[in-house]
């Protein structure tokens, strides 16, 4: 009896898996199509090291101007997601477009039209935070580099420290900078990998505003990789949720709160961690 | 696929840039620039005492050509300094954790490397011209005025000590930290096998044909012609060009395919130990 009714649970999951599916690719459009269009398109990802997936087949596609959220614990592949769609990691199989450029193929079609931020990466320590931001303006090409510095400076309030070296700011103050490095090229595509991760929460508030209102004003793409469910939920018009490797699930915050019957995304998102959007999907 | 697709098209800016970013760096730490004089020096006065005592003790090859051992340490230390003046200013971006921003912007891998050879010969002359000042000063040896054997010398030790600085390059991207050490002391498999102070005629036969593979060999060979012999080996320098020519090539396809491994691998993510 019990094993039946187990049977008939995993095949509602199948079923439901199967309808989300198609429901992704009838509104995502041909493939080429949508590649055309789309600032960052994803095509049946893998990546495996030594034989272990870390990204297993996945495929989305993200419009101009849009701003996603990629939520998923440790080792879902998010950063590894993001390393690809970057060019800094080569995929085993499956496809990665950014604004129409293969990568990582072709990743110095796009490289100075999208920029990065992560606290894994850092700026040189003895270099002051104005001689770093003219390095990287100058890599990136970026004209009147002293007026850009001087704009960064206003907008992300680093005036007060722009000629002390970076090592000796505070995890508030290096992310700021760390923010205004990724923003010196005005880029078209932004990818962040926890923005926020270790600041206070007056900080990342202020960090988030910041990105938001960089987004508007500048139409950018951006897709943002973070554990921290109010900020995905207060920025991002689209969720992607990654468990090992592969896609949860993928919709609006609004959607994803309303098809788990819960009130926040941190819930959601532990149902998903926790294998309970299966069972919650059999029960419905 | 053009050349911008293929990272093959080359920006002065960017490279200018680069330099620009190890310059502040030099420039903001005094401990740097000091070790970049010290050891030159210190090796410099060491071998220098030796050959004035040896030469006291009437010791005949010394007696006719005075300064082999500071040439040759001189000349040793263009190599050695060289590869380590790339090396360590690549380090510095693993040290700092800045590589992940570097090969994530534009800069393409052939202008990383020309930003690294010039750093190379700013160290070396920040650290080389006041030793050769003092080889002066204390034991009357004028490395310049060697002139154009001396510029000759200097073309084939810097071309070796690049391709070896681009090859080390290429295992810390592939290999991560657990390479530096690499860094530090793969010259020193070049000082017994490229004769630095001995003729390549002690060596046993076997060892020959490996010495006489190594472009340095024949700049030492070509010194101690020129200093003891008074003779400039224009030949030798020639052979030394051509195999530094073939190393260099060899060195950076080498680096081009760590560079890869390390994308298929994901080991530029991850550039610690």
């Amino acid at each position: 009896m019990q094993f039946t009714a187990g049977l008939r649970s995993l095949k509602l999951v199948a079923v439901l898996r199967g309808l989300r599916f198609l429901r992704r690719s009838v509104t995502s459009g041909p493939r080429m199509d949508a590649q055309s269009t789309s600032a960052i398109a994803v095509d049946r990802l893998v990546k495996l090291y030594k034989g272990v997936a870390a990204v297993d087949g996945i495929t989305f596609r993200l419009a101009p101007g849009s701003i996603t959220g990629l939520l998923g614990g440790n080792g879902a592949g998010k950063t590894t997601t993001i390393a690809m769609i970057m060019g800094l990691v080569t995929p085993t199989s499956g496809t990665v477009s950014v604004l129409g450029a293969r990568m990582p193929d072709e990743r110095y079609r796009v490289l100075h039209r999208m920029n990065f931020e992560s606290p894994y990466v850092a700026l040189p320590m003895r270099l002051t935070v104005r001689q770093n931001l003219s390095v990287f303006a100058q890599l990136y090409a970026v004209a009147d580099i002293d007026e850009r510095i001087a704009a960064l400076a206003a907008d992300l309030d680093l005036g007060e420290f722009l000629d002390r070296p970076a090592g000796k700011l505070s995890a508030g103050q290096k992310t700021r900078v760390s923010l205004a490095k990724a923003l010196l090229n005005r880029p078209e595509i932004l990818l962040l990998d926890e923005p926020t991760a270790s600041l206070d929460p007056d900080t990342a508030d202020w960090v988030r505003e910041r990105l938001e209102h960089y987004r508007r004003a500048q139409g950018a793409t951006v897709l943002l990789a973070s554990h921290n469910m109010t900020e995905v939920e207060r920025l991002c018009e689209r969720v992607i949720i990654m468990k090992k490797g592969r896609i949860e699930d993928d919709d609006t915050p609004q959607r994803l709160l309303a098809r788990y019957g819960r009130e926040t995304l941190e819930e959601v998102f532990l149902d998903v961690a926790r294998g309970r959007a299966e069972q919650h999907e059999a029960a419905q | 696929m053009n050349a911008s697709d293929s990272g093959l098209d080359f920006s002065f800016n960017r490279v200018a840039a680069m330099v620009r970013r190890y310059w502040y760096l030099l420039r903001s730490s005094w401990p740097r620039v000091l070790d970049l004089i010290y050891w030159p020096t210190v090796q410099m006065l060491m071998w220098g005492f030796l050959q004035l005592y040896v030469a006291q003790q009437g010791g005949g090859l010394f007696m006719r050509a005075s300064g082999v051992f500071i040439g040759a340490v001189l000349l040793w230390d263009i190599l050695f300094r060289g590869q380590l003046g790339f090396s360590i200013s690549f380090l510095e971006e693993m040290w700092s954790h800045n590589l992940g921003n570097l090969m994530m912007s534009p800069l393409r891998p052939v202008e990383f490397i020309a930003a690294l050879m010039i750093m190379s010969i700013v160290r070396l002359a920040i650290g080389m011209i006041p030793v050769t000042l003092l080889a002066f000063a204390f034991f009357g040896f004028n490395l310049w005025s060697l002139g154009l054997a001396l510029a000759a010398f200097f073309v084939n030790l810097i071309l070796t000590s690049w391709a070896i600085g681009i090859f080390v390059s290429g295992l810390l991207l592939r290999n991560g930290m657990g390479a530096e050490s690499m860094a530090w002391t793969i010259m020193f498999l070049f000082l017994p096998l490229t004769c630095v102070y001995y003729p390549v005629t002690v060596l046993p036969w076997y060892l020959q044909y490996v010495a006489w593979s190594l472009p340095p060999t024949y700049v030492f060979e070509g010194m101690r012609a020129l200093l003891i012999d008074h003779v400039f080996r224009a030949d030798l320098m020639v052979e030394a060009l051509a195999f530094n020519v073939v190393l260099f090539a060899a060195a950076s396809f080498a680096f081009l395919k760590l560079l890869q491994s390390a994308r298929v691998q994901g080991s530029l993510l991850q550039t610690g130990e």
